[in-house]
C-alpha cells in the first residue's frame, strides 16, 4: 500500500523546523530517517496531515565533544554512529547496540534521535541511553529544555516530548576507558529484540569499579537494572559473581507476553543475557 | 512537489506527490522496473537501491527525500553490455532460483563489498541480512558474493578493473558521496 495523502515540508534549520511543527498542529508528524514511520504510513496505521522532514537540517547531524560529554545530533544515522571515532572512544555501548539495529539498509537511513523519540520498547538504543544517563535536548516554541533519559521514556511509544517539541541532540557523559557489550536476543534476521541487555563496566585489575546495565523490552519503557549494578560493584569479575549479580535483572521489570515470548521466558532471558553481556564487557 | 534526482546517470526533474515512495517513482514514472517490490513491510530488501552511494530500501524512502540525490538501480550497473562483476558472479554461481530477490541482493552485495572487500562467509550472511530469498537459495548467493570479492580484489583481472574504473572509481564499484 501507499501512504494516505499528506503535506510535506523540509526545513533547513532547527528554528524553521520548530516553527513548522508549531504551525502544523496536532496532526503533523516529524520525519527523521523514516524507517519506522514510512512503513507505518504505508500500512495506514497513521495518517498525519503533514510531515516535517528533518533530512535537510544539517545542524542536526554529527557528533561533537562538549567538555565531559558527547553531543550526538538527533539526525545522525545509525551508520554514522557505528563508525564515529568519538562514540567508539567515549560511548562504546551506543556503537555496539546501534550495530545490531535492523539491517544495513535501515542503518543507512535510520537515525539515533528518531529511534529514541519513536520509543519502541523493543528498540535497541533506549536501554543504552538510559544506562549511560543520557540527556535529551529538545527545542520548542518556548525554547530549549533538557530531559534526563530516566524521565524521557514514559510508556509504549510515548516520551516526555510535548506537542510542538523536537528532539535535537542527545548529550551522553563520556565513559572513556569503560568496556561495554550489548547482548541482543532475537530469532530471525533483522528482527526486533525479544530481550536485550546493555552493559558497561569499568574494571581495574579484575575488580569491577563501576557498572551500568540497561534492559531492552522488559517493560513498556527501558529499565535500569540497578540491582545488578549494585551487586557487581566491588566484585571480582568472576563467572560466579557475574551470574549471582545477574539474578537481580528482573527486579523492577514488567515484561509483556506476546507472540515471541511469555513473561516468564523474558525474565529467564533477562538473567541469562545480563550474565552474558557483563561477562563480555569485562572481557 | 518538484524534485531533481539523478537516476543511473540521468538527471530527472519531476513533479511528485509527497506520498510517492521512491520505488514507485522509479518503477512507475521512470520505468525502472528492474527494482521490484517484494513485501509491504520493508523487510525483504528486494527494492534495494543506492541513494548517494549507500544501500536503502526504496519502499521505505519517499521520492521527495531523494530530492537532490543520486540513485543507482540494478539497471545502472552494466556498462557497454558487460555485466557488473557482482552481476556476473551471481550468474556464474547460479545464485538465483526464481530471481525475484536478485536485484536487491546484488545492490546490497555491492554495498557490502564497498565496506569490506574480502568478507568471510559470516560477514556476507550478516551483510545481506536485510535481504530475504524466499527460495532459500542463500548458499549460492553467499558463494557469488565471495566470488565477486575475489574477482574485484586489488590486482584482479583487467576486465574487473576496467569495469570498476569505468563505473564508479572505487574498488567495489560504489560511488561514495
Amino acid at each position: 500500500m501507499i501512504p494516505a495523502q499528506f503535506d510535506y515540508v523540509a526545513p533547513t534549520t532547527v528554528d524553521d523546523a520548530v516553527r513548522a511543527l508549531a504551525d502544523a498542529g496536532d496532526e503533523a508528524k516529524v520525519l527523521a530517517g523514516g524507517q519506522s514511520l514510512i512503513p507505518v504510513l504505508r500500512m495506514r496505521l497513521a495518517a498525519p496531515t503533514k510531515l516535517i522532514d528533518l533530512g535537510k537540517v544539517a545542524e542536526l547531524r554529527g557528533v561533537r565533544e562538549d567538555g565531559n560529554a558527547l553531543v550526538i545530533g538527533a539526525m545522525t544515522s545509525h551508520y554514522d554512529v557505528v563508525r564515529d571515532p568519538l562514540i567508539a572512544e567515549h560511548a562504546q555501548l551506543i556503537a555496539m547496540a546501534t550495530s545490531t539495529v535492523a539491517d544495513s539498509q535501515v542503518r543507512h537511513r535510520g537515525t539515533f534521535g528518531g529511534s529514541l523519540a519513536h520509543a519502541d520498547p523493543a528498540g535497541d538504543l533506549l536501554a543504552p541511553a538510559l544506562a549511560l544517563d543520557a540527556e535529551m535536548v529538545v527545542h520548542g516554541m518556548d525554547g530549549r529544555r533538557v530531559i534526563p533519559a530516566s524521565e524521557f521514556f514514559v510508556d509504549y511509544f510515548t516520551t516526555a516530548l510535548r506537542p510542538g517539541e523536537l528532539l535535537t541532540d542527545v548529550r551522553v557523559p563520556k565513559y572513556t576507558g569503560w568496556h561495554a557489550h550489548y547482548e541482543k536476543f532475537n530469532r530471525v534476521a533483522q528482527a526486533w529484540s525479544i530481550v536485550g541487555v546493555a552493559a558497561a563496566v569499568q574494571v581495574e585489575g579484575h575488580t569491577i569499579q563501576q557498572a551500568r546495565v540497561g534492559l531492552t523490552n522488559m517493560s513498556s519503557v527501558p529499565v535500569r537494572a540497578t540491582g545488578v549494578e549494585r551487586a557487581l560493584i566491588g566484585q571480582e569479575a568472576t563467572p560466579e559473581a557475574i551470574k549471582a549479580a545477574a539474578e537481580h535483572a528482573v527486579e523492577g521489570t514488567m515484561p509483556v507476553a506476546d507472540g515471541n515470548a511469555d513473561a516468564a521466558y523474558r525474565e529467564h532471558l533477562a538473567k541469562v543475557l545480563t550474565s552474558r553481556a557483563v561477562t563480555a564487557a569485562c572481557g | 512537489m518538484r524534485i531533481t534526482v539523478t537516476v543511473d546517470g540521468t538527471t530527472y526533474l519531476d513533479e511528485v506527490e509527497p506520498r510517492t515512495l521512491l520505488v514507485q517513482y522509479l518503477r512507475e514514472r521512470l520505468g525502472k522496473v528492474g527494482t521490484v517490490v517484494g513485501c509491504d513491510t520493508s523487510n525483504c530488501g528486494a527494492c534495494t537501491v543506492h541513494l548517494d552511494g549507500h544501500s536503502v530500501k526504496s519502499c521505505a524512502v519517499l521520492a521527495v527525500q531523494a530530492d537532490g540525490c543520486e540513485v543507482t538501480t540494478i539497471e545502472g550497473l552494466a556498462r557497454d553490455g558487460q555485466l557488473h562483476p557482482v552481476q556476473r558472479a551471481f550468474h556464474d554461481n547460479h545464485a538465483l532460483q526464481c530471481g525475484f530477490c536478485t536485484p536487491g541482493m546484488i545492490m546490497q552485495s555491492i554495498d557490502l563489498l564497498a565496506e569490506n572487500s574480502d568478507p568471510d562467509e559470516q560477514a556476507v550472511r550478516e551483510g545481506i541480512e536485510g535481504n530475504l530469498c524466499r527460495c532459500t537459495g542463500y548458499q549460492n548467493i553467499v558463494r557469488a558474493v565471495r566470488d565477486a570479492a575475489h574477482e574485484m580484489r586489488p590486482g584482479a583481472g583487467p576486465e574487473a578493473e576496467r569495469m570498476n574504473e569505468a563505473e564508479m572509481g572505487t574498488q567495489a564499484g560504489v560511488r561514495r558521496s
